[in-house]
Parts: C-alpha cells; structure tokens; sequence
C-alpha cells in the first residue's frame, strides 16, 4: 500500500511538472523571442505580455502543485527514489506532450537526448 | 527606373547585412541564455541547500520559521539565483522548444556532481560518474539539432527573413510574413 502511495505521489509530481512545463513553454512562445521584443518594444511591453498571459499563471500553479506533492511524497518515501523518478519521468513526459501539445518535431535524436538524460539523471540522483 | 531598382536592391542588401549581424550577436546571447539557466540552476539548488542545512530542520506545523527561513543570507541569495533562473528559463523557451531547453541546461545536474566531487571532495560513485557521462551525451545529442521546429510566433520572424521572403518573391518586406516554414525560422535560431 505504501509502494503505491509513493508511485502515485511520484506520478503526480512528473504529471504536474509537464503540465507546468508545457504551459510556461506555450505561453513564451505567444510573448515572442524576447530578445527580439526587447530591441524593438522595450523591456516594459516584454513584462506586460508576460504579465498579462493566463498560461503563465496556470502554469505557475501547476508547478506549485507539483512542488507540494514533492513535499507530501518525501513523507512517504525517499528522497534517493522520490526526486529522481519524478525528474526522469518529467523528461519522457515532457517530449511527449510537447509533440502533442506544442507541435514540435521530436525527431530520433532528440527522443534519445531525452532517454539518456532522464537515465543520467535517476542514476545521479539515486 | 533602373537606377530606382539598383537603389532599392542596394538598400536590401544593406539591411541584411545589418540584419545577420544583428543575428549573429543575438546567437551568441542565446548561448549565454543557456549557459545561464544551468549555472543560476544549479548554483541557487545548492546555496539555497546549505543555507536550509544550517537552520536545520523545521516542522511543517511551524510555518512562520519557514517564512524566516528568507532571512538567512544563504537562502536570500538561492532564491534571488533561482528567480535569475527561471527568467533565464522562460527566455530560453521564448525562442526554444521545451524539448530542446530541458536536455541542454541538464548540464546543471553535472555541474552539481562536479562541484560535490572537486570542491566539496565527495566520493561520487561510478553509477554517478555514469549519469555524468549519459547527460552529458543526451546535451551532446542536442547541440547540433535545430533549436526552434515548431511553428513560430510572428514575432519571431526576424526583419532578416522578411526582407529574403520579399527579395524572393518580388513584394514589399512583412507581405509574407505568415506563410514562412518553421524551417526557415530555424535557421535564425541558436543554430546560426
């Protein structure tokens, strides 16, 4: 009972994570390239965009769940298994909901740069 | 007329010039962007770290100590390195894709090992020194593809292409800025 309560917490973490991810990339990428706004609008009209896109809230809230499972999920098990699953699997969520969600081209090469990270860093951190 | 055309070709020249120096002087701030995302990372982990170990441990019914917590030096400085982070972060992903950004500022994890090991003098195990050998080959796997493949915001058209897509097809610059391929925007990003 308790392997489970430390997988779901350790699920929820990595779920979190890609959510809030994914909405602070999506939102970055409606701002603009902010070194372009910068030259050409000034460093007011990047943190107006900025402040003024609901993802980045959202996104924001979504790591902020992310960070309180974390904290809920130490109670339960390890740090050495809590934080290297939760940021492996947070590596593999990620390219997958960024094909999905932001469209982007998640070639071989970049499968294989997200796998052997999320293994770099379970075998680092465990 | 003629002259009228050489005088308008030499203008367009003259602003691409200008133009892809422009690029190439943002490129090397993206690199800088980078670097800075896994430096700040993992400096305010580890000062944000040690400034938590010396005021020990605190219970999570005793909320206000937490709030102190801001007080010490140590934890002040970690979180004004992780706010520097995740400003660096969200201006990395502004020309980026996530898939590109997480792997290449992953290095932070390696940077942590390598500070434990030579300037802490840890032992770090041969499955860490393993780990620091596969991030490091996943952000090797990174540096030579494209950084931007998806679509990208109008903004990010860069004066450089329109005035290319405009010598192209003979209209004025910014007519064909929404049918560019996320391609030719690729070729303006950390690439160049």
């Amino acid at each position: 009972m308790k392997h489970a309560y430390i997988w779901g917490g350790i699920l929820t973490i990595a779920f979190f994570s890609v959510v809030g991810d994914v909405l602070l990339a999506r939102a970055m990428k409606q701002v603009g390239d902010v070194h372009a706004l910068l030259r050409r609008a000034g460093l007011w009209t990047v943190v107006g965009r900025v402040l003024t896109n609901p993802n980045i809230f959202m996104g924001v809230a979504a790591m902020t769940v992310a960070f309180f499972t974390l904290l809920f999920a130490l109670s339960w098990g390890d740090l050495s298994l809590v934080a290297p699953a939760a940021a492996s699997l947070t590596f593999i969520g990620n390219a997958f909901a960024a094909k999905v969600f932001l469209h982007e081209k998640v070639d071989r090469r970049r499968w294989i740069a997200a796998v052997l990270v999320a293994t770099g860093v379970a075998l680092l951190a465990g | 007329m003629f002259a009228r055309c050489a005088q308008v070709r030499q203008r367009q020249r003259r602003a691409l010039q200008d133009d892809s120096t422009t690029e190439c002087q943002v490129t090397f701030r993206k690199y800088l962007v980078l670097a800075g995302v896994t430096v700040f990372g993992a400096a305010g982990d580890s000062v944000l770290s040690h400034g938590m170990k010396q005021l020990g441990s605190i219970s999570i019914h005793d909320l206000p100590s937490v709030i102190f917590a801001v007080l010490n030096p140590f934890v002040a400085l970690g979180i004004v390195l992780l706010l520097a982070f995740i400003v660096l972060n969200m201006t990395a992903l502004s020309w980026a894709d996530l898939t590109y950004v997480l792997p290449a500022t992953s290095m932070g994890y390696v940077l942590l090992a390598l500070s434990a090991r030579f300037i802490l003098h840890e032992q770090v195990s041969v499955m860490r020194w393993l780990g620091i050998v596969l991030i490091s080959g996943g952000v090797g796997f990174i540096a030579g593809s494209p950084a931007l493949t998806s679509h990208a915001h109008e903004d990010q058209r860069s004066p450089l292409l329109a005035a290319q897509d405009a010598a192209r097809n003979g209209a004025p610059a910014g007519a064909s800025d929404h049918d560019a391929p996320a391609e030719e925007v690729i070729s303006g990003g950390v690439e160049s």
